[in-house]
């Protein structure tokens, strides 16, 4: 095998540990970047079956304490060198784990490639692969539904935005080379720097804004807003867990916005509590209402609180009114004291649900619906749609080889290794729709240009 | 009425590009052979454009080269202008053409089956095509049955051929040749995927009608690259000049003005046409804000006055064909000698056939060229090769010859033919191939040469000369690597003026060559030691040090490849029975068939999660088989 994979290897959620397998010739020298063991031992001088504990670091921050497995080859799950490391559980921090084992150079394994290695490697017993083969297409069937789920979502528009121009762009470089005879304005060649700087930006856009570690390092920016006393705080309260926002029943106490970190199943919500939206004359409360406002335009999700005991008002009217569909979330609060009326919501197609912010009741209802909310990738612009693991990886490796090209094309190489590594970039990005460099580019030449001979 | 009329290995069936080669390889590998063709003055002609080669077709021709081909000696000895396109484009992309005498080399074509030992040439239709116990029967139009072990199609355009120009049609083969319908019908009784595609080629017309006075003029290389690896470059003419026009508003509206009487547009034809080699009209229509578009006139022999219209094909009526002509500056008192047309033939779907060119449904029966869906001489004669070697294979009962895609324009071509299919006739590009570093058309003797040479094609002396060409080679790269210059002010002078850093400290010549901006020949003056070298072997020691690195990145894609091409998958492999398998997967792997489990993973619709399925079942039933 010529390359080394890693992926998490245990189920994702919260659990008691959670744990990153390494595979292949550099599985050491990788696990050695990112595990710092207590005795100062190198992974790579560690014989097989004996266990390493220390910390994982990225980025010179330690991520979480951790055990280090070590199987040495031909002893191991896939027959190759494979350390495993173990951290406490969680989405979060396994993650980071993966990401500083994909930094370090290791590819991230494709579903089932553990077992088509163990089995390449003739370490497969033959009921084992049969086990393993039902796993595997239950795998292929989920992606395939993640994919068809992101189908419409902003990730994969804006893929195939950005592969739209890098398809344009090794169409380019093949319409030059393959119809020499043509006039010189015909291929556009003259345009390709440009055109290589524009997806390099875009590219960067995509690794940096997209990406799964904004959300879970940043979180989503949530904003409660609501008429006064609907019980904003109180749900803030019920989410981080303790006392951050002045609950009183006076309305109009919150007078600013009150920010909190909340970790919600996978989810981290950047949550601010804000000011009730009402027309008011204090002027003090008017600006808390004008930042309510602001703040719900930049959101990326929005939980409107009703206070649902209590019967709509036209204010309550036309704040469900200013609600983004795609984005907003309709609490009617105060559910243990009396039963809503969720026409509102419904009849202006928003979602909702109906919890007690006082005794907890349908949290896990709202937990639920935030969770579908923030997932189905149609949330507000770049924070709400995220790549995993695997697209962010391919974007990134997209992005340098397309740096590789400017460079080639800067020192002034020939076309035609400029044109190869537009293709490897291509190839890179394509592998999130799981399309073929070549016929694409050979496509857009017919389309693009005309050609005759 | 029929007879018996002999015994053969092999049959080809027409001796166009494709026929020719596949003719030629069993012969010269001992098979008793017959090649026919309708008319015996066609063979090896060139219906279309009089030139071989071009980009990723003069990769082609250098690659039936170095297995043992004959096309790039035949196109050596009859060039009339050569030139290497691309040239500072980089090495990848390098491709030659040659202008070549169309009637001298279909001559030189017919005189090498001629004298070929094991090979009857014969003027005859094949009419029928059947299967009786082991042998292929062959039927002439005239009753003689020939039975053949085995039997390669290479029937171009010829099969089930029409003509169309304007309202005007007839069946017809390429340049007034009779068509073949009786074996398309035998064809169709075997049940195989026909279908009908279309092709079209411009007008002849006559040298002294045309002023060239303010035309642009395209003449030869001053260097000399041949085809052939065997061919002294000294031995080439070069003389013919090539010329270059463009069309103009006047002739768009000439064209637009009689869209309505064109066949395509008038949705008389059928047949399917390459998009790369569109008609005029096509063009004007489908690129409608170009103002211009460029043709070129070349020569299509030395003892005919007859010129060559590139770019200019069309099925409009004559008369139009005639009045958008004369628009042309140059063309304005042009006289046409033979019109252009668009010609539909029957064809079959490639998806149908292994990557060893035979028919997956019938031992024994292969397909070459046009037949198969591509377009070209080069791409033919590519394929002609390949079936006629796998025919020989066959019949001697050894392993067929499946060149990967890593290796060669032609294992590409094949490849994408029989795994991807085509929906219009296939052209190769540079930008088909994901290796273009790798398969350099100044390297296809290391890449080929080889398998030639084990094949039976390439001779001791040939191989021999190979060897010696690859031990220059290495010398010269090692001793570049290891001879140092110092930051002397004659080269820092260089250096400058070709744009680039002084030295600081010493350097090998190598690391010198590894800039883009300074070439092998510029540091002659500073390499004393420098043993003379041809012309080529220079070529391939500058490019592979100077891409050194862009040539070991494709060549850790290509190991990448081979891994998973080296897993052979069963004829016998029953895919509903592959457990966890998607149904889009099981239905395209039916279709394809595919040889390895790196063909299937280039199969559309078919993913890396099925691939390891695959892999997993195939080794499940491997252990049951034990």
């Amino acid at each position: 095998m010529e390359t080394t994979v890693a992926a998490v290897a245990t189920p994702s959620g919260h659990g008691g540990l959670g744990a990153v397998r390494i595979s292949g010739v550099d599985a050491f020298s990788i696990a050695d970047k990112v595990f710092c063991s207590v005795s100062a031992r190198k992974i790579a001088d560690t014989a097989g079956y004996r266990a390493l504990f220390g910390k994982v670091v990225n980025d010179g921050e330690a991520v979480d304490e951790a055990v280090a497995l070590v199987f040495r080859a031909p002893k191991s799950y896939t027959g190759e060198n494979v350390v495993e490391i173990s951290v406490h559980g969680g989405d979060f921090v396994v993650n980071r784990v993966l990401r500083a084992v994909l930094d370090a150079g290791a590819v991230l394994a494709e579903p089932g490639e553990f077992t088509k290695r163990a089995y390449l490697n003739g370490k497969m017993d033959l009921s084992q692969a049969e086990a393993v083969m039902d796993i595997i297409s239950a795998e292929g069937d989920e992606a395939l539904r993640a994919g068809l789920e992101q189908l419409g979502g902003t990730v994969t528009k804006k893929c195939l935005e950005i592969k739209e121009k890098m398809t344009f762009a090794a169409a380019t470089v093949a319409a030059f080379s393959d119809f020499p005879d043509e006039e010189p304005e015909f291929s556009g060649i003259d345009k390709l720097g440009s055109r290589l700087e524009e997806i390099k930006v875009e590219l960067e856009k995509l690794v940096s804004d997209y990406d799964v570690g904004r959300m879970v390092k940043n979180g989503i920016n949530a904003v409660i807003v609501g008429p006064p006393n609907a019980g904003k705080s109180t749900l803030m309260n019920l989410l981080s867990g303790f006392e951050k926002s002045i609950v009183t029943p006076v309305a109009g106490t919150t007078r600013d916005v009150v920010e909190e970190t909340v970790n919600l199943g996978s989810v981290t919500l950047k949550l601010c509590d804000t000011a009730g939206i009402r027309d008011t004359e204090d002027t003090v409360e008017k600006i808390g209402v004008e930042r309510s406002r602001s703040r719900m335009d930049t959101a990326d999700l929005v939980l409107a609180v009703f206070d649902g005991s209590d019967g709509f008002t036209a204010e309550d009217e036309a704040l469900s009114d200013s609600l983004n569909r795609d984005i907003s979330l309709v609490v009617f609060n105060k559910s243990d004291k009396g039963q809503p009326d969720v026409s509102p919501a419904e009849k202006r197609g928003l979602q909702w649900v109906v919890m007690s912010a006082e005794n907890g009741t349908g949290l896990d209802k709202l937990q639920e619906k935030i969770m579908q909310l923030t997932k189905t990738a149609n949330l507000n612009g770049k924070a709400a749609v995220y790549l995993n693991e695997r697209q962010r990886n391919c974007a990134k490796r997209s992005l340098k080889c397309i740096n590789e090209a400017i460079d080639c094309a800067g020192v002034g190489f020939t076309v035609d290794a400029v044109g190869v590594l537009i293709d490897d970039a291509l190839s890179a990005l394509m592998e999130i729709t799981g399309e073929r460099v070549t016929v694409e580019v050979a496509n857009e030449v017919f389309k693009r240009f005309c050609v005759g001979k | 009425m029929s007879y018996f009329a002999g015994n053969y290995d092999c049959v080809v069936v027409g001796a166009g590009h494709a026929g020719i080669e596949a003719a030629l390889a069993p012969a010269r590998l001992g098979l008793r052979t017959a090649i026919f063709t309708i008319n015996m003055d066609s063979v090896g002609n060139m219906p279309c454009n009089p030139s071989i080669g071009g980009t990723a077709k003069g990769h082609l021709v250098r690659e039936i080269d170095a297995l043992g081909g004959e096309m790039a000696v035949a196109a050596d000895k009859n060039t009339l202008q050569t030139r290497m396109l691309n040239r500072g484009k980089g090495p990848a992309v390098h491709s030659l053409r040659a202008q070549v005498d169309r009637r001298a080399y279909s001559g030189y074509m017919k005189h090498t089956l001629e004298l070929q030992e094991n090979l009857d040439l014969k003027q005859a239709e094949i009419v029928d095509l059947f299967k009786e116990g082991d042998g292929w029967h062959c039927v002439t139009h005239l009753g003689a049955e020939y039975v053949a072990k085995t039997v390669i199609l290479a029937t171009g355009t010829y099969l089930k051929g029409k003509i169309y120009v304007g309202e005007y049609s007839f069946e017809s083969g390429p340049d007034g040749m009779f068509p073949a319908n009786g074996l398309n019908n035998a064809l169709l009784k075997l049940g195989l995927p026909m279908r009908l595609f279309k092709t079209g080629t411009p007008a002849r017309v006559l040298r002294s009608s045309i002023d060239f006075s303010e035309l642009e003029v395209q003449p030869g290389d001053r260097e000399i690259t041949p085809f052939s690896y065997s061919t002294d470059p000294e031995t080439i003419d070069n003389s013919a000049v090539c010329y270059i026009s463009y069309t103009n508003d006047r002739t768009k509206e000439v064209i637009l003005r009689n869209l309505h009487r064109s066949p395509l547009y008038g949705g008389v034809i059928e047949g399917i046409g390459p998009r790369y080699c569109p008609s005029l009209e096509d063009k004007i229509v489908r690129f409608a804000d170009k103002e211009r578009h460029q043709l070129f006139i070349e020569p299509c022999g030395k003892d005919t006055e007859e010129m060559y219209l590139q770019g200019m094909s069309s099925s409009l009526p004559e008369e139009v064909q005639i009045e958008f002509y004369k628009t042309i500056k140059g063309l304005e008192n042009v006289k046409v000698m033979r019109n252009a047309y668009a010609i539909e033939y029957s064809c079959i779907d490639p998806l149908s056939l292994k990557p060893t060119l035979e028919c997956k449904q019938y031992d024994g029966l292969f397909g070459a060229g046009q037949f198969n869906g591509s377009s070209g001489y080069e791409e033919a004669a590519a394929q002609g090769l390949v079936a006629g070697i796998n025919a020989a294979m066959k019949v001697k009962g050894l392993e067929p010859l499946v060149l990967p895609r890593s290796n060669s324009y032609i294992g590409t071509l094949i490849d994408d033919l029989c795994t991807k299919g085509c929906s219009d006739p296939y052209r190769m590009m540079t930008s088909r191939s994901e290796y273009r570093l790798v398969l350099r058309q100044d390297n296809a003797d290391e890449r080929l040469m080889p398998i030639g040479y084990e094949i039976g094609l390439i001779s001791e002396e040939r191989y021999n000369a190979f060897k010696e060409r690859c031990e220059l080679k290495e010398k010269e790269i090692e001793r570049l690597e290891t001879t140092y210059v110092s930051p002397t002010e004659e080269i820092g002078d260089m250096l400058a003026a070709k744009g680039t850093a002084p030295l600081k400290t010493g350097a090998s010549l190598a690391d010198l060559i590894r800039r883009p901006q300074v070439d092998y020949k510029s540091l002659a003056p500073f390499d004393r030691q420098r043993p003379s070298l041809p012309e080529e072997v220079a070529l391939k020691v500058e490019t592979e040090i100077k891409y050194a690195g862009y040539i070991e990145r494709q060549l850790i894609q290509v190991k990448e490849l081979q891994r998973l091409e080296s897993r052979a998958i069963p004829e016998s492999i029953d895919y509903d029975d592959v457990k966890g398998l998607r149904l889009e997967a099981v239905e395209k792997l039916k279709k394809v068939m595919p040889l390895s489990v790196g063909q299937a993973s280039r199969i559309s619709g078919v993913s890396p999660a099925d691939i390891s399925v695959l892999l997993i079942y195939l080794d499940k039933k491997k252990g049951e088989n034990l």
